[in-house]
């Protein structure tokens, strides 16, 4: 078996090019089905992970996809938006604890999310440096943007204006960096948390300047209505918010009417989640209120479909690859007829050839599966580090 | 042909070889390709011991085929052909592929070389192919042994395609004896060969076969080298001696 298998490998180091061929063909054939199910069933773990840890999700009604790609994995969707005092009336309700969200703005690529403290909780995020936002204008970063943004505790975050030819829009807030958080491998990591009413401020509901009370401020005084005093244009706004400042920022109109993308809402026990939900049910409705892991079924299963045909559409490419592969090998067959006479003419047997030629297609078989298998097993290990990448990107 | 160190006897197994002076006899053979027309007979022909007799004749006459029946490649369809007193005709195919392995040597017009095996394997294809011959150091270094003596054996580890033609049946030869068979069988040894390259591989051949006390047995067209052979065979003589003439046309 030995001299067979000696001539069998001869013959494929030589021709290696022809047998690297052969072996990605069948690398590729055997990897790809198996490493798209690996890397389609890692991707839905990862995005059902998420949705299934959060119980309910409450937003203004429009798409529910829209609404959890938004609020939970931070996407580039703006749905309509509700307001501070849903989530005020389902706190009160007694029914679930409600933890706003707002995901408007961004600092250069990453999503500025407004929230609570009580977010970092209900996901479990944990410090790696610093501490946690305490004051407005404080953020606390995820793992990858503070390597994104190169920040840490101590340095600053300025959020992006959203339009640079609108002068009257957003106008940008520089924000100093709390604390950094621990790798999640989500899309927590990815974003700069900020508490909801610092992302009032930078959307222009709150601000702060020189008071124009003040000795000295009258330059800035447009027009004075008993208490009520008008600025003119002269009045120094503060872009940042500091420790000798924070004073004198404050909100004009109703909190109660400021804008929230959604709210996660916990309800205490399952009946109160049942009860809440049921209140969102009505056609007059302004609000939904869903069960994200249902929304992203609902998308999964879309995926799983596309899937199947993909699968499908790979057997038939790897039915014609096998066919090119067998095609070849006859090709080559035929090429090696002198070859194979010259040895049966010496004294080899018709099976001793059949073995050499075996050996070469059970090689090439073996080689190929066997890669095929290591980046099978590679998918599997890296694969959720490179689906958490390709997710978050 | 006198026996010289060289020589490496026969290797174990396989029929029973009688020990005879006459190492080919061919007596009333009938031949005949199912798929042609072609047919062979020969009444009688016979090769001694040691001797070194070319075969002659023109194309299509049956010597390549006449070849083929001695080393047991093909069947007669009457007749006997005994091969060091072997019915080699009367052995079932691994039997016959054995006993050629072991007793015969073949070398080829076109050398047959396998192009992705460098000179060393390729004198040991033999051992390759075959389970019954065992691989060992004493093989290998009757490959080197005869490589060296044909004048290759710097060579052994290049391709063929990094030899010269003359280079190439001279590996050849060495595949052809490297199993130190009784009776060699050369088809056209130097057709394919310039003047200088020819001298030098029938040197060779000579050398080798008279050393080893192997019996050759070549076909050639070439009358110029005629005169080295212990004797010449007309293939019109096979039909001469009683046999029906040859017909058709042969491989």
């Amino acid at each position: 078996m030995r001299g067979p298998l000696h001539l069998a490998w001869r013959y494929m180091v030589h021709f290696r090019v022809k047998t690297a061929i052969l072996v990605a063909s069948i690398t590729l054939i055997a990897f790809l089905p198996a490493g798209l199910n690996v890397l389609i069933g890692e991707s839905a773990a990862q995005l059902t992970s998420r949705a299934e840890a959060t119980p309910l999700l409450a937003g203004a009604r429009g798409s529910p996809l829209e609404l959890v790609l938004s609020s939970l994995y931070f996407g580039a969707e703006t749905p309509e938006t509700s307001s501070w005092a849903e989530a005020i009336r389902v706190s009160e309700s007694g029914l679930a604890e409600a933890i706003p969200l707002y995901v408007r703005f961004r600092a250069r690529t990453q999503p500025i999310v407004g929230t609570s403290l009580e977010y970092f909780d209900f996901r479990g995020l944990r410090l790696a440096a610093g501490r946690a936002m305490a004051l407005l204008g404080e953020c606390v970063v995820g793992s990858r943007a503070a390597e994104r943004l190169d920040v840490g505790p101590g340095d600053t975050v300025i959020s992006s204006p959203e339009s640079v030819f609108d002068l009257a829009g957003v106008y940008p807030l520089k924000m100093r960096v709390a604390g950094v958080l621990a790798p999640s491998y989500g899309p927590d990591d990815e974003a700069v948390f900020v508490d909801v009413k610092t992302a009032w401020v930078i959307e222009g509901l709150g601000h702060g300047h020189r008071d124009l009370a003040a000795p000295g401020a009258d330059r800035a005084v447009l027009a004075r209505d008993g208490n009520r005093i008008t600025a003119n244009a002269s009045v120094v706004q503060y872009n940042e918010i500091t420790p000798e400042n924070v004073a004198s920022f404050h909100f004009h109109d109703d909190p109660a009417s400021y804008p929230l993308t959604a709210f996660i809402a916990v309800p205490r026990d399952a009946r109160s989640g049942v009860i809440l939900r049921g209140r969102y049910e009505g056609g007059e409705e302004r609000m939904q209120i869903v069960q994200p892991i249902d929304v992203m079924d609902e998308l999964l299963d879309t995926v799983l479909t596309v899937r199947s045909y993909v699968v499908a559409a790979m057997g038939t490419v790897a039915f014609a690859t096998l066919a090119t592969a067998g095609l070849v090998f006859m090709l080559s067959l035929r090429l090696r007829r002198r070859e194979i006479e010259t040895i049966v003419k010496i004294g080899g047997s018709r099976l001793g050839v059949a073995t050499v030629l075996a050996s070469e297609v059970v090689v090439v078989l073996v080689l190929g599966v066997a890669l095929a298998a290591l980046l099978t097993a590679l998918a599997s290990r890296f694969g959720s580090d490179a689906i958490r990448a390709f997710l978050l990107s | 042909m006198g026996q010289s160190a060289m020589s490496c006897g026969e290797i174990a197994g396989g029929p029973a070889v009688a020990s005879t002076d006459r190492i080919v006899q061919v007596e009333g053979l009938r031949f005949g390709y199912p798929e042609g027309d072609f047919s062979l007979g020969i009444s009688a022909f016979e090769v001694r011991t040691r001797e070194a007799v070319a075969v002659i004749g023109p194309s299509g006459s049956g010597k390549t085929t006449l070849l083929h029946l001695i080393a047991g490649i093909v069947r007669a369809r009457e007749g006997r052909v005994l091969t060091q007193g072997v019915d080699v005709g009367g052995l079932d195919d691994a039997g016959r592929r054995d006993f050629r392995l072991r007793h015969i040597g073949l070398v080829f017009q076109e050398f047959e070389l396998l192009e992705y095996l460098d000179v060393l394997d390729n004198i040991l294809l033999p051992y390759r192919i075959n389970a019954s011959l065992r691989l060992d150091e004493a093989a290998r270094e009757r490959a080197r042994s005869l490589a060296e003596r044909l004048g290759i054996g710097d060579k052994l580890r290049r391709l063929p395609r990094q030899l010269s033609q003359g280079e190439r049946q001279r590996a050849a030869v060495c595949r052809a004896l490297v199993t130190a068979p009784a009776l060699l069988l050369a088809d056209e040894p130097t057709g394919n060969l310039d003047p200088a390259n020819k001298g030098r591989v029938l040197d060779s051949l000579f050398d080798c076969a008279a050393e080893s006390g192997t019996t050759l047995l070549a076909v050639t067209h070439d009358h110029e080298v005629l005169g080295r052979f212990d004797r010449v065979v007309d293939s019109k003589s096979f039909a001469a001696r009683g046999g029906s003439p040859v017909s058709g046309s042969a491989p």
